[in-house]
């Protein structure tokens, strides 16, 4: 049987956090964001967070798209705290976006990653993170100015001061497999684009 | 006007493109770098008014500008035509979510190139844009570009369209190597 390589040099502890209460414990503030959320889990999360507010624009597809679209609208949007809130599936499709937002460096750009390990939608298979990789060893190396891994309930204090703060960071939200909140939402994109710009630009955002 | 700076022997279509990008109020300019964008990108740096985003891989622009679009910007996508390959399953959400999008698309791998390595995805770029709802319009002499440009601007930002134009190896010249 082929055996895939279980990386050693990270030495993460198990993760032990709970994803239905480490979100929300984490995010305590979801309205003070303009949210881009990355498909299946954290999509779910987040719009059950906001009870389904226009101001979270949930993916359904095109993988590897949340943290490069939070950047665009952080740029489109210098005045508003913008909120990337993705997968460790997603993240690991798209890795070059880090560098990509680092070198631009927006103060009002915040990513979290709810790392569980694991390809949740697809039959629960280990994801790179899941055999070792450390996304936050590889965010601090792009460039990010801030960088914070949260394995337990006592790191979340650090996690709240920076969503809370100015400044780019990124966030490692590691949780146990297990499912999000059930929730059903809206999959239509278009319907989500019109309905987030209608609130944010017609509001006089 | 002549076509080329007799001084520097660079064509000025570039610079006119550039303040017709930001008069229309394109702010972001993402790119994988390509001779055929240099002043575009160059301009864009030097702009303290507008955001120059250098790119890793070109998908990574598809969903920065429709970022850009759900908080009001307009931006526009710098390529070469081996870099749209790399964007057709992003291309996903600009079709789904009826985001504008606008590319300009240096050509490769077409007429006169000398590099075989870049016929395949120089070919395929017209029929996989088409495939994901992508307008091509195509500029093949300096008087065509800023007309082409213009009115790849209104489709995109007027009528929600997803456009590239496609600066041709007639308008930048054909690489030998």
């Amino acid at each position: 049987m082929a055996k895939l390589n279980r990386i050693q040099m990270s030495a993460l502890p198990v993760p032990v956090l709970d994803r239905r209460q480490a979100v929300p414990a984490l995010i305590q503030h979801p309205e003070a964001f303009l949210v881009v959320a990355g498909l299946a889990g954290t999509a779910q999360e987040l719009t059950a967070l906001t009870a389904d507010a226009p101001s979270v624009f949930g993916l359904g597809g095109a993988m590897g798209a949340a943290p490069m679209m939070g950047l665009g609208l952080a740029l489109a949007q210098p005045k508003r705290q913008v909120l990337v809130v993705t997968g460790d599936g997603e993240l690991l499709m798209n890795l070059g976006a880090l560098a990509a937002i680092a070198v631009q460096n927006p103060p009002n750009l915040k990513l979290i990653c709810v790392d569980n390990g694991h390809y949740g939608e697809t039959g629960n298979q280990d994801s790179h993170t899941g055999l070792g990789v450390a996304l936050d060893t590889i965010a601090r190396g792009s460039g990010f100015p801030a960088v914070h891994r949260i394995d337990t309930m006592a790191e979340m204090d650090e996690g709240r001061r920076l969503l809370a703060e100015p400044g780019l960071a990124f966030l490692l939200l590691r949780v146990t497999e297990g499912p999000p909140p059930k929730i059903k939402r809206n999959l239509v994109p278009h319907v989500a684009r019109d309905r987030f710009r209608a609130a944010l630009l017609q509001a006089g955002g | 006007m002549a076509e080329f700076d007799r001084d520097t022997g660079t064509a000025f279509w570039p610079h006119a493109l550039y303040d017709l990008l930001r008069g229309a109020g394109v702010s972001q300019f993402a790119y994988v770098p390509d001779a055929g964008h240099k002043v575009l990108i160059d301009r864009s740096l030097a702009d303290p008014d507008a955001q120059s985003i250098p790119l890793t891989t070109e998908e990574e622009g598809v969903a920065l500008l429709a970022g850009a679009d759900l908080g009001g910007a307009r931006g526009v996508l710098l390529m070469q035509s081996s870099g749209v390959g790399n964007c057709i399953n992003m291309l996903s959400l600009i079709a789904g979510g009826r985001f504008p999008f606008l590319t300009l698309v240096s050509m490769r791998g077409e007429f006169g190139e000398g590099n075989p390595w870049q016929f395949p995805m120089g070919q395929a770029v017209v029929p996989v844009l088409e495939a994901m709802g992508v307008i091509c319009l195509r500029a093949e002499h300096p008087d065509e570009v800023i007309p082409t440009v213009s009115a790849a601007l209104t489709m995109a930002f007027q009528s929600g369209q997803a456009v590239a134009v496609l600066l041709t190896q007639k308008l930048i010249g054909a690489k030998s190597f």
